[in-house]
């Protein structure tokens, strides 16, 4: 008589219990997107009840009847697909929605096109409710739709400089701004004719991978033409034996073509070490012997650029440094007489060149550069109004600009 | 000679280059593999060529001893000790350590590679100084503004400067955060644009100079 009652009301108590833990709503399984393959994604809808203390664990079995072995445990207010985690052209969900990537391990691999079935498990307590099972297949991409925006910027920037191009040879008289290092180059190579000590080029720390190492070859080859001319000594000590036979080569036919083959020295390039301090201890140790009378420093380095230069500076040589190693600039403008900053080390060939269809594309990356500045000033108005009138729409546009490596 | 000296080397640059500029955005399996294969390629060439340093240096030196040129008796020392660290590395079978006991080979390497490269390395602390001297030194409006700067930051920076001028750590952050990072990329955004310019330059072929000469011959 007293049981059945009890029961009853045992069941209208415990009724509101069972029924605060809901089942995750809208879970699917799907293949990542733009990845390598053997990976896959989980997204469920995010509920006002997730809290911390709400347990979700993923399980998956590569059969739909298992056994199903359990892959990740987090509380169930985690996991949320945060502004700024993909691009809205490439999101596996809603911003808000919760996003899990489960990516092959020991514990459990992920084969490419097999098929794979997930559930979710949410423990509060003793109490526990599962999701519906969902079923992903892993398979490679072979796009990453998420830069596709960088794409878009290069095929646009490449289309832009082509242009500036073929403008510049309709119109090759193309205005370029003094850079004072480089009109320097011509006074460096004749103060050390007068005085009659060598002149030292270093193209930097870096291999022929390097863009920077590239851009200071090919300031080495109008170096060399004018030191061919000048009928002056070149000394080029080499970190890299790739660089060095590049190096070779350019010097070689830049005497060649200064009318000069008969001037040119096959040891003016000569390899010393690929180890960054005792490469820096030689180079000091020719500075200091030989006293050369102009120091070129291009392309990037590291904590030896400072070694270098000042026992240059001590040597009452003229130094010129171009480098893209932002860290170092520092060290060279202190250093130097004239440093070439970043972009102008890139700038150099076309500048001492005057090739017209070099010079276009300097003013090509000037539309880029252009381009960007509008962008930034875009972004931080359409930012700054977005935080003003709580509004996420303006992201769409934001997210066109992030993200370009 | 033409067709050896200019036409392949450009054929290979705008192949290899488009090739591999697309492979950023490509993440499948086949791309990643490619990229490890070149990567794997470019280690040994760069073993290869390190046959052409090793001759260099060797020639370079000879013709110095040879011809007696002020300073010839560094290029012994040179001699001397590379044929050492030769010598002892083949008889320590290129180890340092062998069932944890140090080879002769190791014991060159750590009491007198490691500690000359500590000896460079340590003598920037006194180049800084040398260096930060005349670079502080207020001569110009730009000069003074610089070592205010520098001062603050130092200031800002260290336990001490903060525990007499606790104002400067504030002063710091903002200089560092805001000035510093404005300047800085503005600097990366040019050196972006023109290492994406230079590579375009070169894969297009428009930049020819790194194949030595400069137009076509």
């Amino acid at each position: 008589m007293i049981i059945a009652p009890t029961l009853l009301l045992l069941l209208f108590l415990g009724a509101p219990a069972l029924a605060a833990i809901p089942a995750p709503e809208g879970f699917r399984a799907l293949d990542t997107l733009s990845d390598a393959g053997k990976s896959l994604s989980l997204v469920w809808n995010a509920s006002p009840a997730d809290r911390a203390d709400r347990i979700v664990q993923v399980w998956m079995a590569d059969r739909p009847d298992g056994p199903f072995k359990k892959l990740a445990e987090f509380p169930s207010n985690t996991r949320y697909v945060k502004p700024g985690d993909f691009p809205w052209w490439a999101q596996p969900a809603r911003k808000g929605d919760h996003y899990v990537k489960l990516a092959a391990s020991p514990t459990f691999p992920i084969e490419d096109g097999k098929p794979y079935f997930v559930k979710l498990l949410v423990r509060e307590g003793d109490q526990e409710v599962w999701s519906e099972v969902a079923e992903a297949t892993s398979a490679p991409n072979v796009f990453n739709t998420a830069q596709l925006n960088n794409l878009v910027f290069v095929l646009a920037f490449t289309g832009v400089l082509l242009a500036s191009i073929a403008a510049a040879r309709r119109n090759p008289h193309v205005p370029l701004r003094r850079i004072a290092g480089l009109d320097a180059v011509e006074e460096a190579i004749g103060r050390s004719t007068e005085m009659g000590r060598p002149i030292l080029y270093l193209t930097g720390s870096g291999g022929m991978d390097e863009v920077s190492t590239i851009a200071a070859t090919v300031i080495l080859g109008e170096v060399a033409k004018k030191v061919a001319r000048y009928d002056t000594s070149l000394k080029v000590p080499h970190r890299d034996p790739i660089v060095m036979a590049v190096c070779q080569e350019i010097v070689k036919e830049s005497y060649v073509a200064a009318g000069r083959p008969d001037a040119y020295k096959e040891d003016s390039n000569f390899f010393i070490t690929s180890d960054q301090f005792s490469y820096t201890a030689a180079v000091d140790g020719i500075m200091l012997r030989e006293k050369p009378a102009a120091n070129f420093f291009m392309g990037s380095y590291f904590a030896e650029s400072l070694l270098l230069t000042e026992t240059g500076a001590s040597t009452g040589a003229i130094q010129i440094a171009g480098t893209d190693s932002d860290h170092q600039l520092p060290f060279f403008v202190t250093t130097c007489d004239y440093t070439l900053i970043g972009e102008e080390l890139y700038a150099a060939s076309a500048y001492l060149s005057r090739e017209p269809v070099l010079v276009g594309t300097l003013r090509g990356q000037d539309f880029g550069k252009a381009f960007i500045m509008s962008v930034l000033v875009l972004g931080t108005a359409l930012a700054t109004i977005g935080v003003v009138v709580d509004s996420s729409i303006f992201n769409y546009v934001l997210d066109l600009f992030k993200d370009f490596k | 000679m033409i067709f050896l000296k200019r036409q392949l080397p450009l054929a290979i640059t705008f192949v290899m280059g488009v090739t591999f500029a697309f492979q950023y955005y490509i993440p499948h399996p086949v791309s990643e593999e490619a990229i490890t294969n070149v990567s794997k390629w470019m280690q040994i060439i760069s073993g290869f060529a390190l046959a052409l340093g090793l001759a260099s240096i060797f020639h370079v030196h000879a013709v110095k001893i040879k011809r007696q040129v002020p300073g010839w008796g560094y290029s012994i020392v040179l001699y001397a000790a590379m044929l050492a660290t030769i010598v002892v590395g083949f008889k320590s079978g290129g180890e340092t350590k062998v069932d944890g006991a140090q080879t002769a080979f190791g014991w060159l390497y750590d009491y007198s590679m490691v500690p000359l490269q500590g000896t460079m390395f340590s003598i920037l602390a006194f180049f800084i100084a040398s260096a930060a001297y005349r670079a502080f030194r207020a001569r110009s409006p730009e000069a003074s503004v610089l070592l205010v700067s520098a001062v603050l930051v130092m200031m800002g920076r260290v336990p001490l400067g903060q525990f007499l001028l606790p104002w400067t750590w504030d002063v710091t952050q903002w200089l560092l955060n805001v000035v510093n990072s404005a300047v800085r990329r503005a600097i990366l955004i040019g050196v972006s644009m023109g290492q994406v310019a230079l590579s375009m330059k070169i894969i297009l072929g428009i930049e020819r100079a790194y194949l030595g000469g400069g137009k076509d011959q």
